[in-house]
């Protein structure tokens, strides 16, 4: 498969998202570190929204941590205000298992019990291994076990899409 | 003592934390670094991650300790970690059980790590050489020989202020000797690259041949102090002394106590640490240890996040699942 350029992406995902921020009450847009905080980024760059951009880096809450290890350094995940009672669009990069999602969830709510929390994805791959769906779709592509896609940050953000060997 | 290695998987990485010596740099960069990353978890309002979900911790003190046992049950319940904690003075080791009977029981509870106080040099070597396969033992003072994640929190609070070890000149001064914190910081100091690190105690005070632990050693406190950027104080220990090693605690002062005036001597920015408990009036002036230079408190804070890491890093090892 081709590479494929995300900015078209963006657009629909901003299109879809515009009526959630066109009220008082704005939603918090909140990005996964590392994929979906840039695109979490860039849609706030676009929406300009009222309220600031939260980061979340979910690491201490993943399922696999004691066969993955733990990476000694961790950006640590800063949300902006209190988020009891708000509308929080969480962002990611590309849904496949749909387990990041889940510890960032989790995460969510050791800051606070947030009104609602809807899902904004750039890429979805299919290959689920937990009931949890997108609300704000960029793409659907379903891709094979051994295949992947990667957000790039090079001139332009880019979604690269290789055949992996082993585990992916 | 048992192997060096005892510490360490076959792959490099952590199993047991029984003492700083022995260990690569990497590996205490590695500590630094996570425990800075957990200051965050620490710093928000729901101060837990469920790293340890699942996981039980038994803190066996076999001696007092207020700050490292408070520390270590809060780093585990942080990780979301079951937490046992064994006051053994009163339990059955008074009523003749044998360390290794202890030690089986509890295994036998299916603990996952043991955080060890014993006043016998090498007993945390010893639990560890005894555990089973995917039980860590993490040593929290051996008597006079470790106290790996005491000298651990002081280098995060060093590294905090001062940024780096190269260039840096640190004292620790007072009762070398009887100290487990000294020998763990002399070795941390040293495999980080540590600048100049200075003993500064009277000769009784002093391990023999202190100097090959690659220090250099002062038995004048005002000559020792000059230019430091750390000083570190250590309790005198009365309860461990034997013989008559000082002619008295006013005169230990006069000699050996970090006044107002003392500190002068030093950097203008100098840090002053000591990892309690301290005795006010003996080692240290009462205002020194509540003044600007003072991150005494912030060690204490600091010790939360850095035990944190020593855990953490212990049970992403794939030993610890199966």
């Amino acid at each position: 498969m081709t590479d494929l350029l995300v900015e078209p992406l963006l657009q629909k995902l901003t299109d879809q998202l515009a009526p959630l921020f066109s009220g008082v009450d704005q939603p918090i847009l909140v990005g996964i570190e590392t994929g979906g905080y840039l695109i979490a980024e860039r849609l706030h760059q676009m929406l300009q929204p009222a309220t600031e951009l939260g980061k979340l880096n979910i690491t201490f809450y993943r399922d696999d941590f004691t066969k993955i290890g733990l990476h000694p350094t961790v950006n640590p995940s800063s949300l902006p205000t209190d988020i009891d009672g708000k509308t929080i669009v969480l962002v990611d990069d590309v849904l496949y298992s749909g387990r990041t999602v889940r510890a960032a969830m989790n995460e969510l709510f050791d800051y606070g019990r947030p009104e609602r929390i809807v899902l904004a994805i750039l890429i979805d791959r299919g290959g689920r291994e937990l009931p949890i769906q997108a609300d704000f779709v960029g793409q659907t592509i379903e891709l094979a076990d051994d295949e992947q896609v990667k957000l790039e940050n090079g001139d332009a953000l880019t979604l690269k899409f290789q055949k992996v060997h082993g585990e992916s | 003592m048992a192997n060096p290695n005892l510490q360490l998987h076959d792959d490099g990485r952590l199993r047991h934390f029984l003492s700083v010596e022995g260990l690569s740099k990497q590996i205490l960069t590695d500590i630094l670094d996570t425990a800075e990353s957990f200051t965050s978890v620490t710093d928000r309002s729901i101060k837990k991650v469920p790293i340890l979900r699942g996981k039980t911790v038994a803190n066996l003190f076999f001696e007092a300790s207020t700050r490292t046992r408070a520390t270590f049950e809060l780093a585990a319940q942080r990780l979301s970690a079951d937490i046992l904690s064994l006051d053994i003075k009163t339990s059955s080791a008074v009523k003749g059980e044998s360390l290794l009977d202890t030690l089986h029981n509890l295994e036998a509870m299916q603990i996952d790590m043991f955080v060890i106080r014993h006043q016998d040099s090498g007993s945390a070597h010893f639990f560890a050489s005894h555990v089973h396969p995917g039980v860590s033992v993490l040593n929290a003072g051996d008597g006079q020989h470790a106290h790996p994640t005491q000298a651990m929190l002081d280098m995060f609070t060093i590294r905090r202020h001062k940024q780096q070890f190269e260039g840096l000149s640190v004292a620790i001064v007072g009762d070398i000797k009887h100290s487990r914190v000294a020998r763990s910081q002399i070795h941390a100091l040293n495999i980080l690259n540590t600048g100049q690190v200075r003993v500064i105690a009277p000769p009784t005070l002093l391990p023999e041949h202190c100097e090959t632990l690659g220090v250099q050693v002062y038995h004048d406190f005002d000559e020792g102090i000059r230019d430091v950027d750390v000083v570190i104080m250590l309790r005198l220990q009365k309860e461990r002394m034997t013989g008559a090693l000082l002619p008295s605690e006013k005169e230990y002062f006069r000699q050996y106590g970090l006044t107002a005036e003392r500190i002068k001597l030093a950097k203008p920015d100098a840090i002053i640490m000591h990892p309690g408990p301290a005795n006010r009036g003996i080692e240290i002036e009462s205002s020194v240890m509540d003044g600007k230079q003072s991150v005494i408190l912030q060690q204490v804070t600091f010790g939360i996040a850095v035990r944190m890491a020593v855990m953490s890093m212990i049970a992403s090892q794939p030993g610890l699942d199966g």
